[in-house]
Order: structure tokens, then sequence, then C-alpha cells
């Protein structure tokens, strides 16, 4: 399979560009990790430099570094002392990873039902609602909108709990925050595609034979409408893993996101390196993925014939 | 020969298409009127942005601070207006350097065609792929905050969705009869570029630029919420969302009024570049 095969290539050179270039990048900042407001004796900061293996030649580190991501090994951080990025990754990533599954979860469906509604009803208000309201929500940033939810629903009605993590019912607010963004994306998508599909000609013989037209447009046109909609889930995860940082700070949730913003904040820059190019791993090789199941779905690609 | 004279060309077509979406028009004007009010609305106040007041601070809007004051008793009213211009400005450099880039990349790689094509598309591939906002927030970290390191941030990697687009519109362009004859007439190629495909791929251009000052405005509101933003007393809507978020609870008026300028802001650029999309894309001419 050519075209997977040199997405593939394309996928590992990203990768390495990006490891490359956020180490260097990272090496570039000038001053000391360990300089700071205490005196630290020489002997104790040779040893330090030792232990981080600072005080060896860059192409060593480098060499060091290319390793320990392969291994996966993404290394320590310096203002928690002792504890790796592999550690905070074990404990922050399964509660993103459920906040953000629950949230593609509702985007998916709400978003393709809505856009549906949208394209079936086209040109009416209730069209000119759908869309004016996915306009609205991509308009608000997302941490405005987490935190009027959270004003609202949590601190004036009581309905949820204001923040933490605790159970089901403390997810319920986060997840809708960040699904804003994708349902309102998707429904636009989907709405457009499904314009163009209600319009071909096995549609009109669909309405011929005398199907009714809810049935048609989810027999006959969703399943051709839904198409690019897969294609854009990489985008869709891309979104609210970014959204996750503004979310989990906002509602104080141990996830991931939490501590990245948490090492930008102390300026933790060893770890700043190891979550960035964690996440960038992550949804690098997630985009990778849709790009193949995508392909697998569709003939056309899978066939090497190019769109249009 | 008459009839030529009548015909509408391109830009006066696309207009009479734009002025029939009245939504498209309400939007345009907003953005104008907000626009003017950015360089004359601290005319307006007798306050400069970073004028203290201790005895009056996180007062309600009133006659004398319109929007209400922060907890430093800094008015709001003046602080967001000078909060536009430092968005506004970031938002629609940001755009313009992804565009001309974008433009450049694009359309060279497109009439280049061949290996020079072929080699420069995968240099996009390779860079698309990286995540936008990872390096904007790396970038800032490691340059420290400040407008010109946002901008930088948010333009290495911004204008590849440009190129692609541009080189897309080239190479469809590329077919059509009277590049064929302005060859034949022995047009130059630079002259071919810029005469002929370029301005005939203005309509995605303008569409995309409209649509990519909302999307560097927010990253610029996300970068704030980061603390990456821009440094005190200076305030973008970012910085200023940001700090009215803490004081969400007891001063609303410090959230709401640089939030609600951010939502309008962004709203009116996305129907209005939906709105060019729809009016200036020739496939949809009849």
């Amino acid at each position: 399979m050519p075209y997977l095969f040199r997405k593939f290539l394309i996928l590992l050179l990203s990768l390495w560009c990006v490891v490359t270039g956020t180490f260097f990048l990272m090496h570039a900042i000038p001053g000391d990790p360990f300089i700071g407001d205490k005196v630290i004796p020489e002997e104790v900061m040779r040893s330090l430099y030792a232990y981080y293996g600072l005080d060896q030649p860059l192409w060593v580190q480098y060499g060091k570094y290319l390793k320990g991501v392969v291994t996966g090994d993404l290394g320590y951080s310096i203002i928690y002392h002792g504890r790796s990025v592999n550690q905070f990754i074990r404990e922050g990533l399964p509660i993103s990873a459920i906040l953000g599954i629950q949230s593609l979860a509702f985007a998916i469906p709400v978003g393709i039902l809505l856009g549906t509604w949208a394209a079936l009803k086209r040109t009416q208000w209730q069209d000119n609602l759908a869309m004016l309201l996915s306009t609205l929500l991509v308009s608000v940033p997302n941490f405005v909108l987490s935190s009027i939810l959270q004003y609202v629903f949590a601190v004036q009605f009581h309905l949820f709990p204001v923040a933490r993590w605790g159970g089901f019912e403390h997810t319920i607010l986060p997840t809708l925050a960040l699904a804003a963004l994708p349902t309102a994306y998707i429904a636009r998508l989907t709405r457009s595609n499904m314009v163009d599909v209600l319009q071909q000609d096995y549609i009109r013989t669909a309405r011929a034979k005398g199907l009714p037209q809810f049935r048609i447009a989810l027999t006959h046109g969703l399943r051709n409408a839904i198409l690019p909609v897969i294609s854009y889930l990489g985008p869709v995860i891309t979104s609210i893993l970014t959204g996750s940082f503004m979310v989990e700070k906002i509602f104080a949730i141990p996830g991931l996101g939490q501590w990245m913003i948490h090492s930008i904040n102390s300026r933790d820059y060893p770890m700043i390196m190891g979550l960035t190019v964690f996440f960038s791993i992550f949804l690098m090789v997630m985009v990778f993925v849709v790009d193949v199941v995508y392909s697998l779905l569709d003939p056309r690609i899978r066939k090497g014939i190019a769109y249009e | 020969m008459n009839e030529e004279i009548l015909a509408l060309t391109y830009w006066q077509d696309a207009w009479f298409r734009f002025r029939s979406n009245r939504a498209a028009y309400v939007t345009l004007w907003t953005l104008t009127v907000i626009g003017i009010l950015s360089f004359a609305g601290p005319l307006l106040s007798p306050y400069s942005y970073s004028e203290i007041h201790l005895d009056l601070k996180n007062t309600a809007p009133c006659f004398k601070f319109w929007f209400g004051s922060d907890e430093l008793g800094r008015d709001l009213f003046t602080r967001v207006w000078w909060g536009a211009r430092i968005s506004l400005f970031i938002g629609v450099t940001a755009a313009s350097i992804d565009v001309a880039f974008g433009v450049l990349w694009g359309s060279l790689s497109a009439y280049m065609g061949g290996k020079i094509d072929e080699l420069m598309m995968r240099i996009c591939d390779i860079l698309y792929s990286i995540p936008y906002l990872l390096v904007v927030i790396l970038l800032t970290v490691i340059r420290g905050s400040g407008i010109s390191t946002i901008l930088i941030a948010m333009t290495l990697t911004g204008w590849i969705n440009m190129a692609r687009i541009i080189r897309g519109q080239i190479l469809q362009l590329k077919q059509s009869d009277y590049i064929a004859s302005a060859k034949i007439i022995g047009a130059s190629r630079r002259r071919i570029l810029f005469r002929h495909l370029l301005p005939n791929a203005m309509g995605p251009i303008v569409a995309t630029l409209t649509l990519t000052i909302p999307t560097a405005i927010f990253t610029e509101a996300f970068l704030s919420f980061l603390g990456l933003g821009v440094q005190a007393p200076a305030a973008s809507w970012g910085v200023m969302v940001n700090d009215g978020l803490s004081a969400m609870r007891y001063y609303p008026w410090r959230l709401f009024f640089p939030a609600a300028m951010i939502t309008i802001t962004t709203l009116c650029f996305n129907l209005l570049g939906n709105a060019l999309r729809d009016a200036l894309d020739p496939r949809l001419r009849r």
C-alpha cells in the first residue's frame, strides 16, 4: 500500500523533527536549571550535572535523549525531585483519557445529528439557528465557556460539583466544555456534506421510490456524508487535547493537561520538554491512525484515486 | 462587443453576492466599528490604560467608568479598546504573514511542478503534522512572552494551510485555456504567475485570511490563559479575560466586557469569512 507507506514515512520524519527540535530549543535556553534562590556548593552542582548528564557534550546528550524517547523514557521533573515524566503520565493520562473519550462520545453523535437536521431543514429557521449556534460556540474561548458552565450550573444552581475529581457527576461539566467545539465543527461539516449528498441522483431515486425523507437521510445520505467526518477526527482529537489544558485547570482536575500548565508556570523545562514530546507523539500517531482508518473505509483513496 | 461592457467583473459580481447576504454585511460593519473604536475608544475616555486609582478599584460600570474598573482601579473601557489594538494587531499581522508566506510557497510549488513541487509539499506535510499549539507554547516558553515572540510562534507553522490551498487553486487554474493562450503569446513565467494565476486565486486567499484572524486572536487568548501572553501593564483581550476569570463571581463585568469583545469579533470574522468564501468561490457561480 504505497499511500499508507508514504504516510508512515512522513510520520516518522515528523516525529524525528519534533523530538530533535524540542531538544535543541530547550538547550538553547540561556541560564542554568539549578540556579535558584539557594546557593548550591560547587561539588553538589557538579554531581547534579553529572546526575542529569549535563556535563557531557551536546551530541551525547542528544543521543541519550533520542534513545530515551524511543524506549519510552521521557526524563525527569526538576521541580518535583526524583519524579519522572512517565510517572506523571501514568497518573494523569487515565483521567484526561476519560474526559476525552466522554467528550468524543458526546460530540460525534450530537454533531452528526445536528448537522443532518440542519441540512434537512436547509434555509429554514432551524438550519439558521443550528448554524448560528455552532458558529457562536466556535467563537467563545474554551476557558470562558468552561467558567460560565461552572458558574451557572455548579455555583448558582448546585446541579453539579464545582470542581475536583471524583465520581461521574464530576465529569459532566468538563466533558460538555470539552465537547462544545468539536460538536460545533462536526455539525457544520456534516451539514455541508449532507447538503451536497442530498442533491445527488441516488437520493432523487430513493425519493422517487417513495421512501420517507428521514429514512433517506439516515440510510442513503448519512452513510455518504459521514466519511469526511472521520477524516476530521484528527483535528477533533487535537482540539480536545489542547482544550483539556484549560478545562482541567478551571475544574481543578488532576489530569495531564493540568500538569502541563503547572510545569509551564513553574518553568520546569525538562518536564515541559517531556510532556510536549509526549503530546506531540500522541497526537501525530492518533492523526495517522485516523488517516489509516479513513483510507481503509474510502475505496477511492484505497485504490489510489485522488479526490476530484 | 456591447455585451462585454455590460458584463460584471469577478469582483463586482462577488460584491453583489456579498451584499445580498445581509448577515455578512452587518458583520462587516460591526468589525469596522470595532476597528475604529480601537483607535478612537481610548481618546473618548479621560483615563490612560495604565492609570491606577486604588481608591476606586473594582467599581461596577457607572458614569465615571463606563465598563467598570479592575482590581487596580484602571478604567476597563480604555483597556478594552487598548486590548482591541493589541489583539487585532496580533490577529491581522499573524494572518497576513501566514498568507504572504503561504501564497509564496504554494504558488511556487504549484508553478514549478515536478520534483521541486514534490519536495516542497513533503516539507509541508511534515511541518503540518506537528501540533500547532504545542509549537506555539514551546516557543513562547523558551523565548519569553512578548508580541514578537507570539507572532513568530504563531506563524512558524501557521502558513502551511494557506500554502496548500493556494497550491490546489493554482494547479487547477494552470489547466485553463487563458493560461495556455498567455503562454502562446509568449508571456513570461513571472507574468503568468503574477498577472494571471494569483489574481484569479484571490478569492480563497481573502477568505482564508479572514478565517485565520480569529484563529490568531484565539491562540493569543489561549497563551494569555497559560500566563504566556502580553506583559503588564499592556493588556490584550486574552490577558483581560484571564484576569476577569478569577474575579468572575464578585466583579462579573471584568470578565464580561473583554470576553464579549473576543466573542463578537471572532464571531464576526467567522461569519464574514464564510460569507466571503461563498461570495468568492467560483465553483458556486452559476
